[in-house]
C-alpha cells in the first residue's frame, strides 16, 4: 500500500521537470556530424570532384539504390558521366561512405527530405554534388595515390620520401 | 411552472456541463498524462491543443458505421448507450449546490448504487453481441470485476449513512458542516477510492479494455461513434465518481469564501486529476490478483469499517 503511495508521489514530481520533447519543426535534435542522413558527392580542396567513379559504392549499397557511369575527361581523369541514388530506396546505413576510397560519396545529419511525389525522391548528380569537401577537409586523393594529372610530382606527395640521385656517390 | 422551468434548466444544464465536461476530459487526460510522463501532449491544434477535442470529434462523426455482419444487431447499437444511460441518471442525484439538484430523494445513495449495477449490462452485452471471443473475454472480466466490486462499495459508503443518519446526499453533505467525512472515515475513502476505480473500469483496474491485451476488450468490434460513446462514457463515470466522493467525503459544496457551485467544481476537479494520476503511476494486476484483492482484502476491510463507525456511534449516542 505504501509503495502505491509512494508511485503517485514519484510520479507527481515529474510535473516539475523538463519535458523531454523537441516541438519540431521550431526545434530540432541537435545531431552528431557522423549521423546518418542525406548522401552527398563532395569537391577536394582544388575544386574538382573527388568521385572517380570506381562502382566500388554502387557495389556495397546492400538495397542497389546507387548507379553511375564512368567516363573520362579530357585529361583522362575519370569521373562519374551521370550519379543516380534513389531515396525511396536508400536505408542509410553508410555502407557506400565506407567503401569509398576518395571520401567522395558522404552522409550527412540531414533528413528533410519529404516529396509529394515518388520521382522526386530519385536525386541525380546536380542534387548530390556540393561546393564543399564535406565531412574531410584538405583530403585529395591524386595528393597521395593514384594517377599523376599534375596533382604531384615525384616524391611530393604525403608520406614520400624525395627520389634520390642514382648517379651521384652522395647518400 | 416557475419551478417546472427551474428544473428544466437544471436537467439539461446538468447533461450540458457533463456532456461537455466529458469532451474535455479528453484534452485534461492527455496534457495531464504527458505532464506526468515528461513530454508535451496536444499542443498543436488550438491555443494549447484545446481544439483538439474538435478535431477528434470531427474524426469520430465521419467514420463509417459499422455493424459487424456476425454481431446481434440491436444488442449491438444499445450496448454503447446502456452503460451511457446508466451513468448519466446517476447524476440525478448529486447535489451541485444548496437546493440544486436533479430529483432531490432521500434514498439518493441507495439510486446511485442500483444505477452502477445497472452499468454492468453495458459492458456484458458490448462483448456478447460483438461475437468475437476477445471481446467476450474482456466483457466476461469487466461483468465478474464490476459485480464483486460493487459489493464493498456499498459496504464502504454505509459508514457514511451511519454518521450522516440518512441516505439523501443533501443531508449527508448538511452533515458534514463540521468536520468533512474524509476524516474519520478515510478508510471508507480509500476502499470508495478503488471501488469507484473498479466500477468505471479505469486503470489500474482496466482490464475488461486490457490495452496492451485484449485489443480492446469488450470494445474491439466497435467504431465510429459507438465508440465515442465508449470513451466518453468512461470519463462520465470518472466524473460522476469523483462527484460523489466531493459530495459524500470532502463536503460537497461546502467551503467558505466562494459561491457553493464553485467549490463543488473545484474539488471534483482535484479528484478527477487525481484519477488521472492514478492512471499514469500505477501498474496492472493480474486478474485472479485483482479479484483476490477485492474479495479477500477490501471486502474484510470495509465490513470492518462499518462495524467499527456502529459502534462508535453507539458508543457516543
Amino acid at each position: 500500500m505504501w509503495s502505491l503511495i509512494r508511485t503517485l508521489w514519484e510520479v507527481f514530481r515529474h510535473a516539475f521537470r523538463r519535458r523531454a520533447t523537441y516541438q519540431y519543426p521550431e526545434e530540432k535534435r541537435p545531431l552528431p556530424a557522423r549521423a546518418r542522413g542525406r548522401i552527398i558527392l563532395s569537391r577536394d580542396p582544388d575544386g574538382g570532384e573527388r568521385c572517380v567513379a570506381c562502382y566500388l559504392c554502387a557495389v556495397a549499397c546492400p538495397v542497389g539504390c546507387i548507379s553511375l557511369e564512368a567516363t573520362e575527361d579530357e585529361h583522362g581523369r575519370r569521373y562519374p558521366e551521370h550519379f543516380r541514388i534513389n531515396f525511396s530506396r536508400c536505408i542509410f546505413c553508410g555502407f557506400c561512405e565506407d567503401a569509398c576510397p576518395t571520401c567522395a560519396i558522404q552522409l550527412v545529419p540531414d533528413y528533410e527530405m519529404s516529396e509529394y511525389k515518388r520521382p522526386g525522391m530519385v536525386y541525380e548528380k546536380e542534387h548530390l554534388l556540393i561546393r564543399g569537401e564535406g565531412k574531410y577537409p584538405g583530403y585529395n586523393f591524386y595528393r597521395i595515390a593514384g594517377v599523376d594529372f599534375e596533382t604531384r610530382g615525384k616524391g611530393t606527395s604525403e608520406n614520400e620520401r624525395a627520389p634520390s640521385d642514382v648517379h651521384s656517390l652522395m647518400p | 411552472m416557475n419551478e417546472t422551468a427551474r428544473n428544466l434548466v437544471i436537467v439539461f444544464g446538468v447533461l450540458i456541463c457533463l456532456m461537455s465536461l466529458a469532451g474535455m476530459l479528453i484534452w485534461v487526460e492527455r496534457r495531464m498524462l504527458s505532464l506526468w510522463q515528461d513530454r508535451l501532449g496536444p499542443n498543436r491544434v488550438g491555443p494549447m491543443g484545446l481544439l483538439q477535442l474538435v478535431a477528434d470529434m470531427i474524426k469520430i462523426f465521419s467514420k463509417e458505421d459499422w455493424v459487424p455482419p456476425f454481431a446481434d444487431k440491436a444488442v449491438f447499437v444499445i450496448a454503447p448507450a446502456a452503460i451511457m444511460v446508466a451513468t448519466l441518471a446517476s447524476f440525478a442525484v448529486v447535489p451541485f449546490a444548496p437546493g440544486v439538484a436533479v430529483c432531490n430523494m432521500n434514498i439518493g445513495l441507495l439510486f446511485f448504487l442500483g444505477m452502477s449495477s445497472m452499468a454492468v449490462y453495458g459492458a456484458a452485452l458490448a462483448g456478447w453481441s460483438s461475437n468475437n471471443k476477445y471481446a467476450l473475454l474482456g466483457s466476461m472480466r469487466a461483468v465478474g470485476q464490476m459485480v464483486s466490486y460493487e459489493v464493498f462499495m456499498g459496504l464502504s459508503l454505509m459508514g457514511v449513512v451511519v454518521q450522516a443518519g440518512s441516505f439523501g446526499l443533501a443531508d449527508i453533505v448538511e452533515a458534514q458542516r463540521a468536520t468533512w467525512f474524509c476524516v474519520p472515515q478515510f478508510a471508507g475513502l480509500v476502499i470508495f477510492l478503488v471501488a469507484g476505480l473498479a466500477e468505471v473500469r479505469r486503470t489500474p483496474f482496466d482490464l475488461p479494455e486490457a490495452e496492451n491485451e485484449l485489443v480492446a476488450g469488450y470494445h474491439t468490434e466497435y467504431s465510429g461513434l459507438k465508440f465515442a460513446m465508449f470513451f466518453l462514457g468512461e470519463y462520465v463515470g470518472v466524473t460522476l465518481i469523483s462527484c460523489l466522493i466531493v459530495t459524500l467525503f470532502l463536503g460537497g459544496w461546502l467551503g467558505p469564501v466562494l459561491p457553493p457551485i464553485v467549490w463543488f467544481i473545484l474539488k471534483t476537479l482535484v479528484v478527477i486529476v487525481l484519477f488521472i494520476l492514478v492512471r499514469g503511476s500505477l501498474a496492472r494486476p493480474r486478474y485472479d490478483q485483482l479479484m483476490g484483492f477485492g474479495w479477500k482484502v477490501m471486502l474484510p476491510l470495509a465490513l470492518a469499517n462499518l462495524m467499527v463507525t456502529a459502534a462508535v456511534v453507539i458508543a457516543c449516542g
